[in-house]
């Protein structure tokens, strides 16, 4: 063991259980609250599960149940990410968002979603007949009747934002640990021994941010769990970068009680996306698409954008959503054991996180632990992913293009193998650097990809060299 | 000149290195046109015969059957003996009204405007994603392009024993580099009741010694990490299960015209590519397409050539006027 992992009995240990945004965001508050924070992971890269897979919104909480801890979260979580975004070099698209009613049914469930805007908070929500549809979005289909506007609901990086939460932990006396994970453990009235598969990891509080697995976590090592988890799947189709000057924002459907429904958005990288859909499935980590779907999601983005027709698709993909047998969030404490639980966060997660984190840090004191905030943090930007600020590209001396498709660069791609958190299998690359995430797949640049990564990850792209 | 971001004019800026870039390239060269640019994104100039390492390549246009690399080996030798200038590693960012393009390349961003631009940027096969496939997104899926640069450009295998969907000419190119190189595909699927090509790959069970299911599909590909198995269907709803750890999609090729997309330049409804008369002349007069960018059905490299050639000649026509 290296000195990095001795426990120092002093210091308030602290481990969080799982590598989405969850734990990254709470990993990065506790950090900068001055406790000396363990992530452990199961899988060998952050964002393995729920977090791999979302719409990429930045929620204003407006369809939030009112009241709710997740309507709180989310409103903070907001304003907290517009606050740090620019010191991280995480990037903001202010997009809006309307809910359109492409029904007379619908047209008359609007009223009901204003209300409950405007009983959340969200002051500046607007009514828009058709024409003023129209007008900001010219490409929509007309059959659309009204809206309702929500101008502050925006479109972020969902994979560089946890990266950069988590980093900024890690540079602030955090650590995390992959292939880690927990499958028991033991707390004798002060400390955790929480047994993975890193060797023992001791902490005076556990936070529980195993998403998909946070029931199964504290099955193992409390006995029991007060929640199931109820895998609910959602699959996207991705067009191509030429579709994404079709809308100007994320135009969401007049929701129903289950699901936000299927959304048509802008994403961050320059695309535009359909979906997800809400699927309830027993695999936790079942992460298919089927063929039915998709045409049924492509039916759906064309009967809203009739100029989808001559889209190319670039990708296609699911996200599961953590979902329990209630709608809300499940927060549940066991102070006597120092074990908190954060279960039951879905869609609303990537944006509520930095509020979850907040959250957790009041409950923890609550509990009784006293935290000394870091006076002077580091303060750790990540590379910029977005299309529409300078990519690395723009800047000689990148090497050479790998990805022509998302235009990758060899700088990119050697940045992300190495560094505090590099990436620990082909997926945490992509996410990292968007190679062969773009109309090809591929086709042009998975050799010399399979050539850069040769030896480093567990499952390479490319099998060992043959034999001559 | 040696250096691109020297150069912010020439007559004939050519997008592509590639077979018809190249034809082109010569064609103008011989009419007298000689400020021409030929640029290619990639580290190393040919285009897609450059990982094509069988033959026959070559015969129709230099007389000489030629395996893929040693066919592009042969043009680039011969662009380079004309005095031809090849700018490589670079890549065209956006076209704009009137020939203006914007690039970039590893020592920075420059912008050059050409009398005439022409785009003969090639063609791609369609990836698992866009042919909406069900199943896990698992490791070992790929196309006959990632394949074949693998094999041949780099010494690696995607696989070892893949199912293969289709039965165009480059799926028996595909079949090829996996005897070549130790692959033993375990299927070939084709959707029709034909193959799309007849001969020989109807008679690929014999030849390679790989059944060949007609009519048949994928019902989802299986696989947690790596690729695990596929199940396919065929016309009488016959469900089978194939071993495999990868998925090999051949074909469907669509237009590598994402530029032109992303321009002002119209394209052709339904086929990818951009609009172009007869002459191979785009909606703005001063773009040009040719070769596999234009080309549906995709093309092999010799009619690639030969279109290069023409449409050479007709920007030279065109310059003269």
């Amino acid at each position: 063991m290296n000195n990095q992992n001795k426990f120092n009995p002093v210091a308030l240990n602290i481990a969080v259980i799982g590598g989405g945004v969850v734990g990254c965001a709470v990993a990065r508050k506790l950090a900068l609250s001055g406790a000396k924070v363990t992530l452990l992971e199961k899988a060998p890269d952050i964002l393995d599960g729920a977090s791999k897979g979302n719409s990429a919104i930045l929620h204003t909480g407006f369809d939030a149940p009112p009241n709710s801890l997740e309507w709180q979260c989310v409103q903070e979580g907001h304003s907290e990410y517009l606050k740090i975004h620019q010191e991280l070099n995480l990037p903001l698209m202010k997009t809006g968002a309307m809910v359109a009613a492409w029904t007379a049914e619908e047209e008359s469930r609007l009223s009901d979603v204003l209300e409950k805007g405007l009983a959340n908070g969200v002051a500046d929500l607007q009514l828009l007949d058709r024409a003023q549809i129209l007008k900001k979005e010219p490409h929509l289909s007309p059959d659309v009747r009204a809206a309702i506007y929500i101008p502050r609901e925006y479109v972020i990086d969902p994979w560089s934002a946890p990266l950069a939460y988590l980093l900024q932990a890690i540079n602030n006396g955090g650590r995390a640990l992959f292939n880690a994970e927990v499958t028991g453990g033991t707390f004798d009235g002060l400390h955790w021994q929480l047994r993975t598969g890193q060797g023992l990891v001791q902490a005076r509080y556990v936070i529980n941010c195993a998403g998909l697995y946070g029931d199964l976590v504290d099955q193992a090592v409390l006995g029991s769990s007060k929640f199931t988890i109820k895998p609910r799947k959602g699959q996207f189709v991705v067009y191509d970068k030429a579709a994404r000057s079709l809308i100007n924002s994320i135009i969401l459907p007049v929701p129903s009680k289950r699901t936000k429904g299927i959304v048509l958005f802008p994403t961050i990288f320059g695309n535009m996306m359909v979906g997800p859909t809400a699927e309830e499935q027993d695999g936790r980590d079942d992460a298919s698409v089927d063929n039915k779907t998709l045409d049924m999601l492509a039916r759906k983005g064309l009967a809203m954008l009739p100029e989808l027709r001559d889209m190319p698709v670039t990708a296609t993909y699911a996200g599961i959503r953590p979902a329990t047998e209630r709608p809300e969030y499940r927060i549940v404490e066991d102070p006597d054991r120092h074990w908190i639980t954060l279960g039951g966060i879905r869609s609303t997660g990537l944006t509520a996180a930095l509020g979850i984190a907040n959250h957790v840090h009041k409950l923890l004191e609550e509990q009784g632990a006293t935290f000394t905030p870091l006076e002077d943090p580091v303060v750790t930007p990540v590379p910029n992913l977005a299309e529409h600020l300078p990519r690395d590209y723009s800047k000689p001396g990148y090497g050479e293009i790998v990805c022509h498709c998302e235009m990758v660069t060899l700088r990119e791609i050697q940045a992300a193998l190495t560094g505090q958190l590099p990436a620990g299998s082909l997926s945490g690359l992509k996410r990292r650097t968007r190679a062969t995430m773009g109309r090809c797949q591929g086709f042009f640049c998975s050799a010399r990809l399979a050539e850069l990564t040769q030896d480093t990850f567990i499952e390479p792209l490319g099998l060992e060299k043959k034999d001559a | 000149m040696h250096n691109i971001l020297d150069c912010t004019a020439c007559d004939v800026a050519i997008i592509g290195s590639g077979p018809t870039g190249i034809a082109a390239a010569l064609t103008l060269k011989k009419a007298g046109i000689s400020d021409i640019v030929i640029i290619d994104r990639e580290t190393e100039a040919g285009g897609i015969p450059r990982h094509c390492g069988h033959p026959p390549f070559g015969l129709l246009e230099h007389k000489k059957i030629m395996t893929g690399p040693a066919y592009a080996r042969y043009n680039i030798k011969k662009a380079k003996a004309a005095g031809l200038f090849l700018s490589l590693k670079t890549t065209v960012t956006r076209l704009e009204k009137g020939g203006s393009i914007s690039f970039i390349t590893p020592d920075g961003a420059g912008q050059l405007r050409a009398k005439r631009v022409l785009l003969a940027t090639g063609t791609r096969e369609t990836p698992r994603s866009a042919r909406f496939v069900s199943g896990d997104r698992a490791l070992g899926i790929c196309n006959t392009g990632a394949l074949q640069s693998m094999i041949y450009l780099k010494n690696l295998r995607p696989f070892q024993s893949p199912l293969v969907v289709g039965s165009e000419v480059v799926s028996l190119s595909a079949l090829w580099t996996c005897k070549k190189a130790g692959i033993t595909p375990v299927a070939i699927l084709e959707e029709n009741k034909k193959t799309t090509v007849n001969w020989p790959l109807n008679l690929a069970p014999r030849y390679f010694g790989v059944p060949l299911f007609l009519q048949t599909k994928i019902v989802a590909i299986h696989g947690n990490g790596r690729v695990e198995a596929v199940q396919t269907v065929d016309a009488s709803g016959r469900i089978r299960e194939h071993i495999c750890d990868g998925v090999l999609f051949t074909g469907c090729f669509t237009p590598e015209s994402s530029l032109a997309r992303l321009s002002h330049l119209a394209m052709a409804p339904g086929t990818g590519a951009p609009l172009v008369d007869n002459t191979g002349r785009c909606s703005d007069p001063v773009y040009y397409a040719a070769g596999n960018v234009i080309f549906s059905p995709v093309k092999v490299a010799g009619r690639c050539w030969q279109n290069g050639c023409n449409v050479g000649r007709a920007i030279c026509r065109d310059l003269r006027k």
